[in-house]
């Protein structure tokens, strides 16, 4: 089953005929993704390598026979009228794969979601990737390094930082534990899908046994999986390391959302939570892939 | 810099509607005393630093007359407030206070809604009244569009107890705060205190407002300009980072300082990171072993080689550090050989005196290895480059080991780069690239054609490297600036090819500090 996206999924690029969305349609085609639809406002008509693109949203969706997901690759100021558009279409996912769109951006974004009752990845996100299945965003950068450095299996991998969500992938399967999905949360403040919303789906998720955090300071995300646990909403074992230790208070390194205000957020704050709420949490990112296979053994 | 200074947040709330106390900016105790005699009260002398509890620090401080303003700011003008100096403070009239009270708008992130936060006891310590006295505060999720209806303000006030015309009065100012906040993409705007005074009016005594960084390109009248949360005011070396990185959307350049002054032997070292979470468990892997760092860097998002090298260029223009270290996450999707060759031209130029250890784990990491390792050779310092199945806290103990062993080599002479003898040259998104056709002439690995990553040189019919698109286009973005045409040239060929690339301000502030 996996979450999020499967070899089912169909799925439109926001973008596609720029630089990047053409690169990436290509990644997530050669993954396997059913991509089956490109949107940009003015280039209705033309086609991507194969792929047909339309002026609007709506459009391509009623010409395709229907999109499960969008992925949205502009620049970051265009990201908030190209992430309603997909919402107002009532598309199920949209991923946001833009770096620095602006927070009250988000909020708006995140507003019309709620009351579309639809989801969001992102912004900030490198996506998601279900192992051999599909991938939503550009994680893996080429199609052959996806394959090589995923295993398929029962983890489900969630990450509130883009390239640590390829790197616990890539140590997990080199170490013999494969996986069922890996997300990226997105490295911002606000996410539309943060780490509990995600381990609330591989919860729900028979494919997924265990789920493996990559976590930061800052922000909330980490002592609400905690609480999930501790109220019994997640049952299934979390792994969980925790990024920046020595990171000062104040200071924001690279991700918006990683950055400790007044005394919130806090390295010490989520591994005593995650570990009062029964979560494994390692000290060093080496011992995770041990941790790991000791829970999925015990 | 994305946090405003109370001065300026308060012009904010003035042109907003909500009272502040009449003030001026100084720069000096005579100027400090001019504007008290013109305020012609009693008055409130300020330091304009971004530091908490500025009262307890001596940082505010009460006079009656314009002598004694003067002094006042004389003495908070001597203080350094978090290690750096304070260079304004500002002159405010004294109100008369009732009460003393909070509010503020911020961003929730477990709702993903501004939320208006007040409280019935302002003034210091905000975060343990919270705590001891819960009945005192409540909060209040916003619409992010609709902003805060008037009733639901009075309402909250209510709650906490205040009543009346007070009420109405603080309604009314939070209402025109969450207006500003919107107004200025605010990511937290603070009042505190918010005072009702004893002639009936809502004041706003102070005022930390923190504009989200990502949004400061859309707001020019803020006059913002280092868009970063550093935690202290920009540096010269962070000035000239951000000059790199504000108009260059190709990936990201992240820097920022943590020390101004660093010692050989104080086991400091250059920091470059990749990515936000690796950078951070880079620095944690090299606390491990006994290392700090001068600095925070990131370069990622696929940015150029060119960003890359200037982002180098800069990390190395911090002197006594006694090693370089790059570590992303470990498995990258961006291609590695481009941050290879993008260091390969800094270490070369500086020349890199120091060990240095770089883990370029990820795509293409066998050519990156091979490139920074291979075309380092010559420095005489070493230079290791590891990929993904090497992990970092093994990176950070090599840099100690190397750092144990080091002798720094004698002074490498510097070579200066003579005129070009028949230059062609073309100009690319943010720099000129030069061949010197008569060294070209000689060559015979012609290596720049083949590893030109977009492909853009041809050899011309003489058999010297030319370009196969138009120079506009080279120069709107079809050179990509992989710097393949004078790394891999410099190694493999003669070593006719130069990327000029320019750190505005770099050089200046190199032979200012006896760098060059």
């Amino acid at each position: 089953m996996a979450i999020l996206v499967d070899e089912r999924t169909r799925v439109l690029v926001q973008g596609i005929t720029g630089r990047e969305g053409r690169a990436r349609a290509r990644l997530m085609r050669e993954y396997g993704t059913k991509v089956v639809a490109g949107c940009t406002p003015g280039r209705g008509g033309e086609s991507v390598d194969g792929t047909p693109v339309y002026d609007t949203v709506l459009e391509a969706v009623e010409a395709s026979g229907g999109i499960d997901a969008s992925v949205i690759f502009v620049p970051a100021p265009l990201v908030k009228d190209a992430a309603l558009e997909s919402i107002a279409a009532g598309i199920a996912l949209t991923v946001l794969v833009g770096d620095r769109v602006p927070v009250w951006d988000v909020l708006e974004i995140a507003r019309a979601a709620e009351r579309a009752v639809v989801d969001f990845l992102g912004p900030n996100t490198l996506g998601v990737l279900s192992v051999g299945r599909g991938v939503l965003g550009m994680i893996g950068g080429r199609a052959e390094s996806a394959r090589s450095w995923f295993k398929a299996g029962e983890v489900g991998v969630a990450s509130r930082s883009g390239g640590m969500t390829s790197s616990t992938g890539y140590y997990l399967s080199r170490s013999g534990i494969g996986l069922s999905t890996l997300v990226h949360v997105g490295g911002d403040g606000i996410v539309g899908l943060p780490l509990p919303a995600v381990v609330r789906r591989f919860e729900a998720d028979p494919d997924t046994r265990c789920v493996a955090i990559f976590g930061e300071i800052g922000g909330s995300q980490e002592e609400r999986v905690a609480e999930m646990m501790a109220s019994g909403e997640v049952t299934k074992p979390v792994v969980a390391f925790i990024g920046g230790r020595t990171a000062t208070q104040g200071v924001r390194f690279s991700h918006a959302g990683a950055i400790v205000e007044g005394g919130r957020g806090t390295h010490a704050g989520k591994v005593a939570a995650l570990r009062a709420a029964g979560a494994t949490v390692v000290d060093a990112f080496d011992e995770l892939p041990a941790a790991v296979a000791r829970v999925l053994e015990g | 810099m994305a946090r405003l200074t109370e001065f300026q947040g308060k012009q904010l709330l003035r042109s907003a509607g909500i009272a502040v106390p009449r003030g001026e900016l100084a720069c000096s105790a005579a100027d400090a005393a001019a504007a008290a005699g013109r305020l012609g009260t009693g008055v409130v002398v300020k330091a304009q630093a971004w530091t908490t509890s500025r009262k307890a620090q001596g940082l505010v401080r009460f006079a009656d007359a314009a002598v004694a303003a003067g002094e006042a700011a004389a003495a908070i003008l001597a203080v350094r407030a978090g290690g750096f100096p304070v260079a304004e403070v500002l002159v405010e009239e004294r109100v008369a206070v009732a009460s003393e009270r909070y509010a503020g708008i911020i961003i929730d992130d477990r709702r993903r809604r501004p939320v208006l936060l007040v409280s019935a006891r302002g003034g210091s310590g905000i975060e343990e009244t919270a705590r001891e006295h819960p009945e005192s505060v409540a909060e209040l999720p916003l619409d992010a569009v609709e902003g805060l209806p008037r009733h639901a303000a009075r309402e909250l006030w209510r709650r906490v107890g205040v009543h009346g015309e007070e009420q109405r009065h603080l309604a009314e100012a939070c209402v025109r705060l969450a207006a500003v906040a919107r107004a200025v993409e605010a990511r937290a705007a603070e009042v505190n205190p918010l005072v009702f005074t004893l002639d009936g009016r809502a004041v706003a005594l102070d005022c930390r407002i923190t504009v989200d960084d990502a949004a400061v390109f859309r707001h020019p009248e803020l006059g913002i300009d280092v868009a970063r949360e550093l935690g202290h005011l920009p540096t010269p070396l962070e000035r000239i980072a951000w000059e790199v990185e504000k108009d260059d959307y190709r990936g990201t350049f992240y820097f920022l300082q943590m020390r101004d002054a660093v010692e050989r032997g104080e086991r400091v070292v250059a920091f470059h990171g990749a990515g936000g979470g690796g950078s951070m468990m880079g620095m944690d892997a090299l606390a491990r072993h006994g290392f700090a760092v001068a600095n925070f860097c990131d370069t990622s998002g696929n940015p150029p080689a060119s960003k890359v090298y200037r982002a180098a260029r800069i990390l190395l223009s911090q002197p006594g550090v006694d090693g370089y270290f790059g570590t992303g996450s470990g498995v990258a999707s961006q291609e590695q050989f481009h941050s290879a060759r993008g260091l390969v031209k800094a270490f070369l130029e500086e020349p890199l005196a120091v060990p240095a250890v770089v883990r370029l784990g990820g795509n293409g990491e066998e050519k990156a290895i091979e490139i920074l390792t291979g075309y380092t050779k010559a420095l005489g310092v070493p230079v290791e480059c590891y990929g993904k199945d090497t992990p970092v806290d093994a990176c950070a103990a090599r840099l100690a080991a190397l750092v144990a062993a080091f002798t720094p080599p004698p002074q490498a002479p510097h070579r200066g780069r003579g005129p070009a003898e028949r230059p062609y040259t073309f100009a690319t998104p943010t720099g000129e690239v030069t061949y010197d056709h008569a060294v070209c002439a000689r060559c015979r690995s012609k290596a720049c054609v083949a590893a030109c990553v977009p492909q853009i040189l041809a050899l011309s019919e003489e058999g010297v490297p030319i370009l196969k698109v138009t120079r506009e286009d080279a120069a709107r973005g079809r050179c990509t600036e992989c710097l393949a045409c004078e790394v891999d040239c410099r190694a493999l060929g003669a070593g006719g090819g130069y990327v000029a690339l320019e750190i505005a301000g770099l050089d200046e502030y190199r032979r200012a500090r006896g760098l060059e």
